[in-house]
Formats: C-alpha cells, structure tokens, sequence
C-alpha cells in the first residue's frame, strides 16, 4: 500500500507565485538554532523565504509555487536535528495577535501624547512660578489640547469600549471611573483653558492612559504568547489520520481535512483521531483517555471508537461519523454543558475592588463640590476642585495592581510549565483547598512502563527490548522504550495477536503472549501486578516474564506529600477498577479515593464537597473529567489530556513530573497576595492623595507626580511574582 | 520670544515623525519577535538570502 503525505492543507498562496507554510518546530531555543535553521532552509534552490520567530518556535518559508514539496523542509529539518510539524494558526490566537497590535498602537499613541505634552506642560509649570505671559500660557494649553485630545480618543478606545460594554449590561468595572476621570480630566482642562485659567490636566489625562495601556499590554502579550505555545503543542501532537484516498492508497492527511463518511485506517499502536465505527478487522483498543478504564476493549465490525483511543493489536478500518453521533460522547457533552452552565460567574478581585471603589470615589467628589459651595466657594471653583479630586484619584495604581501581578506570575508559571487558558485562574487556583485527582493518566503517566525491569537480566533485557522494535504492539513499544534499544533484529516475524520471533545466533528468541513463548505457569505467577499486562519472553529454553503498566507519575508521592504539608484536602475519584485504583491509593498515601466512578458521580461529589463551602481543583486527563473539570472551582489537566478536557481545564501542564501542580498552587498563592497587597498600596495613596485634592490645592504638577510615583510603585511591587519559591516539594 | 514660532511646530513634527516611525515599524512586523530579534542584533553572519546581493 502506498501512503503519501498531504500538507495542502497547510499551504496558502502568498501572492507572486509564491506559496506559503508555517511549521511549528521544536527544540529552537537559541541564536545558534535560528542561523542554522535558516541557512539549511535557504540552501534548497526556489526558497525565497526562510524565517525562524523565536518567540514561538515557527519557522514561516515562502517558496516559487509548484516547484517544492512541503514535506522537503520537514526532511530538512529533521536532517538538522529539529522537528517539525505544519502549522495552522487557530482564529483564536489570531484574535489575541490582533488584539495585542491594536494595544501595543493605542500604547504608541499615548506614549508619544505623553512625552510632547510634558514638553508642552514643563515651560507652563516653570512659567507658573516666573514670567510666563498668559497669552503663552494659553497657546501652549491650546497645543496640549491639540496633541492629547485625538490621543486620547484614539487611544482611550480600549477603556471607553469596555466602560461602555460594562454600561450597557448595567454593570460597572475598573474601566468606568477610569473613562470617566480621563473625559473628565480632558474636557474641565479645554473648559479652563477656554477661560484663560493657569491649569489643565491634559498631561495627567494622557499620562494616566499611557500608564494603563502598558499593564493592558504586558497583559495581553502573555496571554498571545501562552496561546502561542498552545497552538505549538497542538501542532506537535500532529493529529492526522491515514485516509483511503483510492482502493489501496492512503494518504496521510490533517484531522481538520477528514468529514464524516470518510474511511481512515487504524494501525496498531495509533492512537485514533477521529470519531467513528469500526466496518473491518478486528483488535483491542484502549479507551483510558475516554473513560478512565485501563482494561483494554474488544473491537470488531460495528464497535464505536472515539478519538483519543488507542488501537493494541490489529488493523482496523473505521468509517468516520459526526462527533455528537457517539453516543457515550452525547452524553458526556450534556452533562458538560450542563455544567457550564452552572458554572456561577466568578467576581475577579478587580471588578470587586472596582465595585467597592466607583461609588466611593464618585461620591468623595461629589460631596467636595458641595461641601466647597457650601462654604461660599464659586460653583466654577468648586467644580473644578471636584474634577481634581476625580483625576487624582483615577484608578492608575488600581488599574495596574492586578493585570501587572497576572502578567508576572503566569510568566514564573509557564517556565515551570503551566498554561493558563483564563484570566482568573490564578485568583480561583490561590483559593483552592481541596484537590480532586483523576488516577488513569494524570496520577498515572498516559504510557507504559515496565515495572520489574530491574529483576531481568540486562543483556536478556536488551535483547527483548531489541525484538521488541519489530512490532506496533503498544506494550512492545514500551519494552523497547525501557530498554533503550536501537537496533531491530534482522529477520524478526510479527504473528498477529500473538508476538515477535527471530532466530539469533541459533537460538529462537520469542516475545509477547505468555502461551506464545510457553511461561503459562511463570505468567500465572501469584506474586505478579495482578493489573498489568504480563508480555513474556523466551531464549532457548530460558523463560522470563515481563510486567507492563501505567506507571505512577515520578514525583506524584512527593507532590502529594506537599499538598499534604499546605493543608490541602486530598482525594481521587477513577473510572477504573477498585483494585487498581486501591494499590494506586495506597501507594500515594491518600486514604480518600472511590473506583468506577461515572462522570455523573463526579460532579455529584463536587457539589457536596461545594456545599459544604470547599473550594475544589479538579485534575483530570480523560473525556470522562470534562464535565467534572467545568464543574469544579478551577481545573488543571495534563497536556496528554483529551481535547474536551485540555479545553475546558482554566490550566493545563505539560511533561512527565505532577510537580507543575504544586508549583503553579504556590505561584497563584503567592500572586494573590501581591495582588491585594498592591490594592492596598493603591488605596494607601489614595488616603494620602484625596484630602490635598479635597482641599483645592492639587496642581497639575503634583497630580503627574503622585501618578506615576504610585504607578511605579505597583509596578515594582508585582515584579516580587517572578522570585515564586522554584523548591516546590 | 519669536522663536517659538520655529521651535514649537519642529517639536511637534520631530514627535509626529517619531510616531508614524512606531506605526511603520508595528506594520511591517518588527515587534512580533523580539526574543529572535534580539539574538539576530549579535548574530555573525549575515542572514544567507541577503547575502549574495551584497558581495
């Protein structure tokens, strides 16, 4: 059977005859890498473009149409050392690359306002105190009002649409009193300059808006970078299927190019992309990733096979159906949009201290332009000291308290290898108290390991590892992985269903099942893993069998050890069978834990343990989780989870160690605390700044000052984020 | 006092140039990596597509 390779997918025309296609590359992670990638690329004649972005690991290459194919550069690369994957861009990182221009222009704008009015602003406030004419004073007004006032229209657009959006659903956030201060600040300084008056606040206005875009954008870029990477990782997993394009001929093709009604085939050791029945051959399939059980299944004409099961022994043909068909998938889909649904919205700290924050301010400024009319003060004068008390206390500090710390603690985060896929997950993971562990792939790596490796003899070991590389056989695989073999065997014979043989040297070396290598008694040993799968091996008349099975994480004691130590409640709830689930259980110390549960049973335990006031983190991997993860507090899945769940999780971790657990619990603790510590930095300046404003004696000199001293003050404070403990256990 | 008749509108142009720079420099792309970039400012050898054109 022939299998080609179909990329066209991935390439686009980029105009001029020319073709374009990102790959997503791994290991790119210096200047060394950059050069040697874009030379080696350029070297292949009718390239006319080959640019590595070291930021998010992708290499875009351009090249004369028709003349190349893509698959070249993915040899290429691997000749170089690198892997490398096609690469499509989701809309939604589009969205937050578009986003993050528009803010870094809005920033742009404001901060060259900014600098030209202070130009203009500094001869006025020196003036003040000297020989400055009031004709000059007023012309210099009049060109600060010129440069801030498009500034701010144009670069206030961010606020005033979140303001108006925040409005509009009768609700109120920090960007209300932030667009009213800066309208404000803006249109008193054009009426005052108007009446040929000695201060205006433009520089105050557009300063303040400078100040808020970079923690918009700094912000914003995590959040573009950490999607980035996400796609990267997506990429890398490299989901594609071996479709029937013709009778015998298979064409390796994207998941996103595959429809309903199309045949793909499923070798042994794939792990399925898509949804479907089975109409040909027959095999076992391991469906842990769907429902959490590690037994494998039976699958034969007219078995379901979801995406993300893994095929064991032969081949099959699976007619691919529409996702919602499945009806094991139906199900979990309902009770997830139930979930969400019941998933209350979560008040982020910023839109509480907004809440509290608006009505006091408003109302301060309100009763100062009483209070001062009151004291026979004009309505001019006294308006104007109310509007100086908006502007002061414009929530500059506040505005940036939070977005700063988030920016720096999901950078600490993602060098420990987390991901966040929502904003406040950081505030939701800092108040969890109690963790709710899925066993099958998340306490347990998602492969294989053979456990009694250390009981082989090495060169027997390495011999069976060696033998092992003949076959598909996921347990095979896992053998050759444990014993690092390189070399197949020459001459090797897979026997489906039953194992590999080949004669070395005269002696008939056999692997795979007990009854094929004839160790039925060694096999049926008592003292062996009763959940493992047992995979014998034979040389000569030497027997030797070997356990295979998901291991325990590396760390997972240690991790749970921790957990322990922060007073966290610690529990796991598995699909699979009690024994299994028990010696998991024992093994890790943790004296709460309940088998076979069903996705149902999750969440009802979820919302016992929400009654009774406990802030749950749900950790899963498998379609079975997704509802529970939606239901909970705030979720975490491993990046070996299946899409459902790795979608609805707020983080999601990557690598082997659980580690990335317990680190990203203390770095969100440790977030929070400096986030509400900068509240109350920026409530204390406040304290310290509304009673000058209140008396009438605020300039617009003080107003810059005390603005960006506080701002800066925030600012520095939220870089504390970044020397997060790295001792995690 | 007069020559604030010069000095200003130069200000301004000095300040509009410095700004359409900016917007110039975020359209053609060069703030989308800055981790290559900033390696790419130390690299030896210059980037092999440009290089025949200039020998």
């Amino acid at each position: 059977m022939h299998v080609t390779r179909d990329f066209s997918h991935y390439v686009r025309s980029a105009g001029e005859g020319l073709q374009h296609i990102d790959l997503a590359v791994e290991g790119v992670h210096c200047a060394g890498c950059m050069a040697k990638i874009e030379r080696g690329l350029s070297a292949i004649p009718d390239v006319t473009l080959a640019r590595v972005n070291l930021t998010d690991r992708r290499v875009a290459l351009e090249w004369k149409a028709g003349t190349l194919d893509p698959g070249r550069f993915i040899d290429r690369l691997e000749e170089l050392g690198y892997k490398a994957y096609p690469f499509e861009t989701e809309s939604a990182e589009e969205a937050e690359v578009a986003e993050s221009r528009f803010l870094l222009r809005c920033l742009g704008v404001a901060a060259f306002a900014t600098m030209n009015v202070m130009m203009l602003s500094i001869p006025v406030w020196s003036g003040n105190v000297s020989d400055m004419l009031p004709e000059q004073r007023d012309f210099f007004h009049w060109l600060s009002a010129l440069i801030a006032l498009p500034a701010a229209a144009y670069a206030g657009q961010p606020f005033f649409r979140s303001a108006w959006r925040a409005l509009s659903a009768k609700t109120t956030n920090m960007d209300v009193p932030i667009s009213i201060g800066v309208i404000l600040a803006l249109g008193m300084s054009v009426v005052e300059t108007i009446h040929h008056a000695e201060h205006a606040y433009f520089d105050a206005a557009i300063m303040l808006l400078t100040f808020l875009l970079v923690g918009r954008f700094l912000d914003q870029n995590m959040r573009r970078r950490t999607r980035a990477v996400a796609g990267n990782l997506a990429a890398l997993k490299a989901e594609t299927a071996a479709k029937f394009v013709g009778p015998g001929e298979i064409s390796q093709v994207p998941v996103a190019a595959i429809h309903p009604g199309d045949i793909v085939l499923l070798r042994p050791g794939e792990r399925c992309a898509v949804d479907g029945t089975v109409i040909e051959g027959r095999s076992e399939i391991d469906q842990s990733l769907i429902t959490g059980e590690t037994l494998y299944v039976t699958a034969e004409q007219g078995t379901p096979v979801y995406a993300g099961s893994m095929n064991i022994s032969g081949t099959l043909r699976v007619r691919v159906s529409a996702a919602s068909e499945a009806t094991l998938l139906a199900e979990i889909t309902r009770l997830l949009d139930n979930a969400l649904q019941a998933r209350s919205r979560y008040m982020r700290l910023a839109d509480r201290a907004s809440r509290l924050y608006a009505p006091v301010v408003h109302a301060t400024a309100l009763l100062t332009i009483l209070g001062w009319v009151i004291a026979g003060a004009s309505w001019h004068d006294a308006i104007v000291t109310g509007v100086a008390v908006l502007i002061i206390t414009c929530p500059c500090a506040l505005g940036l308290a939070i977005p700063t710390v988030q920016t720096v603690a999901s950078g600490t985060m993602f060098k420990s290898g987390v991901l966040l896929n929502s904003g406040d997950a950081i505030e939701r993971l800092a108040e969890a108290d109690h963790v709710i562990f899925d066993k099958t792939g998340t306490l347990t790596l998602p492969d294989l390991e053979v456990m009694n490796a250390a009981e082989i003899p090495a060169e027997i070991f390495e011999l069976a590892g060696r033998l092992a590389l003949s076959s598909h056989h996921p347990v095979a695989a896992a053998v050759a992985q444990a014993a690092g073999a390189k070399s197949p065997i020459v001459g090797a014979v897979e026997e489906a269903g039953q194992g590999v043989r080949a004669v070395v040297d005269g002696v008939e070396l056999r692997l795979g099942r007990p009854s094929f290598c004839g160790a039925e008694t060694l096999a049926g040993d008592s003292t062996l893993d009763p959940e493992a799968s047992i995979v014998a091996f034979s040389k000569g008349s030497d027997r030797f069998v070997l356990s295979v099975r998901q291991g325990l994480r590396p760390d997972a004691q240690a991790v749970i050890a921790a957990l322990k130590a922060r007073n966290i409640g610690i529990e796991i709830l598995s699909g699979d069978r009690e024994p299994v689930v028990k010696a998991a259980a024992d093994a890790l110390g943790v004296p709460e834990w309940r088998a076979g549960v069903t996705p149902a049973d999750k969440i009802a335990r979820i919302e016992e343990l929400k009654r009774r006031g406990a802030k749950v983190l749900m950790v899963g991997d498998g379609m079975n989780d997704a509802p529970s993860l939606a239901a909970a507090h705030v979720s975490m899945s491993p990046i070996s989870a299946a899409h459902l769940s790795q979608a609805t999780a707020d983080l999601v971790f990557l690598g082997r160690p659980l580690a990335p657990v317990v680190a990203a619990i203390d770095a969100s603790r440790k977030a929070l605390q400096l986030m509400r510590q900068n509240l109350w930095l920026a409530i204390g300046y406040n304290l310290l700044a509304v009673p000058v404003a209140i008396s009438g004696v605020v300039t617009p000199l003080i107003a810059a000052a005390a603005m960006s001293g506080s701002s800066i003050l925030v600012m520095l404070n939220s870089l504390r984020a970044r020397s997060a403990s790295r001792e995690i256990v | 006092m007069e020559i604030l008749v010069i000095l200003v509108p130069l200000a301004l142009m000095l300040g509009g140039a410095g700004l359409v720079a900016f917007l110039w420099s975020l359209r053609s792309g060069q703030y989308d990596d800055l981790d290559g970039a900033a390696w790419r400012a130390i690299a030896d050898d210059e980037p092999p597509q440009e290089a025949p054109a200039k020998r």
